[in-house]
């Protein structure tokens, strides 16, 4: 009796336990996917101009005309959004891309050569992470005219030193082992050894860090656009739309910063719930932290 | 002939695991190293094998001395020695299947077009059934494992073998299987064999020469 009274509470523990967890990815999933899907195919299916002005409609509240209501010149709120979440989804994937590439790169050839290249680029490493992201970011950005390019290189460039850390400290705990041994006696090069076994060892680790980067660089974009030095202001981003959104706000008009705000908030945690579970899959130790 | 000669080697200068230890081996010649677990065998038959470089000492190499280890020794240095390890499933790269490898150091050293032929002839030699050579790693036993990793250092025809604890992780009749794949690649090409070991039962049946670790260090 004993035993039957037991085992279904461990069942039933752990089906729950399971559930949570797919429903946590299934929202994520979806919720990426609407995102992608809306970004990719509104603005070629549906033919309204984002930048259409109507000062006779500025400010509108939301109604069924405008579900997001409209900003102060008029312009539909809603297709503002979508097209600013185009913008910083673009911005946020390139730039993650060329931090993780960047990234690699770097950690790899430290960890697999070693020496003083190793101490010499960690301590360059170290000394660009002392610098705040913003900052070192603001002052990248700076030196271009403002634009998309601007913004992902400005990104790109500071956000590849925690993944050049991250696959470092793989390729150091990889090259120990014996099947590198195996591999140096065998006649392989430090090339041949460093792309077919060290590489495809730490690409896991390498793709997780680059879905976890896309979230983080579109905050980053927003910020730079929030503070009027990333993309020009006519172009919708949803740091921009924020932006401009602030003097509104203090008039008691909330949906001009609301929506860009959700539309902000909502896609980056659905990738980090997304890229978590990931990490739970190839990485089930660390199953606490969620980075954002 | 092989020659290690006064090596002391370690992973911190200050404590070294192997202290002032000599061995030679002559080509064809079968030495068995006995020592307890954790006496510093296996750093020296790493040592031997141009794959750690000893904090002093020389390894001599037909008399010519070796300065360069790893991947700064000489391609020709290093595929002269066939090593097999203790644990075929750390010493195997995991997402390889098993045909490659045993033909990855015909890749590396871009001998690709005799890797059919090789490969074939040894999965017969060391006993692996064809269907196993697409099977990867976590999917065939230690023992399987093993031998593909004795293939592997087989493949490019070492004139040393380096034997660290092959037989540690099996069962009686694999150990005997791979010693016996050893012996004929070792009748068939003369190659001298450096097999380190704790069982000394084992190493008395194989290796002509039986040394003692505890009779290597400065004294003997």
């Amino acid at each position: 009796m004993a035993e039957t009274a037991v085992e279904p509470r461990w069942r039933s523990y752990g089906t729950r336990r399971r559930s949570t967890r797919t429903v946590r990815v299934r929202t994520s999933v979806a919720l990426v996917a609407v995102t992608v899907l809306a970004v990719l195919l509104v603005p070629p299916l549906i033919q309204l101009d984002q930048q259409a002005v109507d000062l006779a409609l500025k400010l509108q509240p939301p109604s069924w005309a405008h579900p997001f209501g409209t900003d102060d010149v008029g312009r539909d709120l809603l297709l503002r959004c979508v097209y600013g979440l185009r913008v910083s989804l673009f911005v946020g994937v390139v730039a993650a891309l060329t931090a993780t590439v960047i990234g690699t790169a770097v950690g790899a050839t430290a960890g697999a050569l070693g020496g003083w290249f190793d101490r010499g680029v960690m301590r360059l490493v170290d000394t660009f992470s002392s610098v705040p992201h913003l900052l070192l970011g603001i002052f990248i950005v700076a030196l271009f005219r403002p634009g998309v390019w601007p913004v992902v290189v400005s990104v790109g460039l500071t956000h590849w030193l925690s993944t050049a850390r991250i696959v470092r400290a793989e390729v150091l705990s990889l090259r120990s082992r014996p099947y590198i041994d195996a591999a140096v006696s065998g006649g392989a090069s430090r090339w041949r050894v460093a792309v077919r076994h060290l590489l495809p060892a730490v690409l896991p680790q390498a793709a997780l860090a680059a879905v976890l980067m896309v979230p983080h660089a579109m905050w980053h974009e927003s910020a730079l656009s929030f503070l009027g030095l990333g993309l020009p202001s006519h172009m919708a981003s949803l740091g921009n739309l924020i932006q401009t959104a602030r003097g509104s706000l203090l008039a008691g008009q909330w949906w001009p910063t609301l929506f860009p705000g959700l539309f902000l908030v909502v896609p980056t945690l659905a990738i980090a719930g997304l890229a978590g579970a990931w990490r739970e899959r190839i990485n089930p130790r660390r199953r606490s932290e969620l980075m954002l | 002939m092989l020659e290690l000669r006064a090596i002391t080697a370690g992973y911190d200068r200050r404590t070294p695991v192997v202290r002032d230890v000599s061995l030679s081996v002559e080509p064809g010649e079968a030495v068995g190293l006995l020592g307890p677990s954790g006496c510093g065998k296996s750093t020296l038959a790493r040592v031997a094998a141009l794959l750690h470089r000893p904090d002093s000492g020389t390894v001599l190499l037909d008399g010519e001395p070796v300065h360069r280890w790893r991947h700064r020794a000489p391609r020709a240095h290093r595929t002269a020695f066939g090593v097999v390890f203790q644990q075929p499933r750390l010493s195997v790269d995991p997402r390889l299947r098993l045909t490659d490898l045993m033909a990855e150091p015909l890749r590396a050293t871009g001998r690709r077009n005799e890797i059919p032929d090789r490969v074939a002839e040894l999965a017969t030699a060391v006993g692996l059934t064809p269907d196993l050579l697409t099977r990867r790693p976590h999917e065939v036993s230690d023992g399987q494992l093993q031998r593909a990793c004795l293939a592997r250092a087989l493949v490019l025809r070492p004139r040393w073998l380096i034997c660290d604890e092959i037989t540690a992780m099996l069962d009686a009749s694999t150990s005997a299987a791979l010693v016996a794949a050893v012996e004929d690649y070792r009748a068939e090409t003369g190659a001298g064999l450096l097999a380190v070991g704790h069982d000394h039962a084992l190493l008395n049946r194989w290796c002509g020469r039986l040394v003692r670790w505890d009779d290597l260090g400065p004294a003997a």
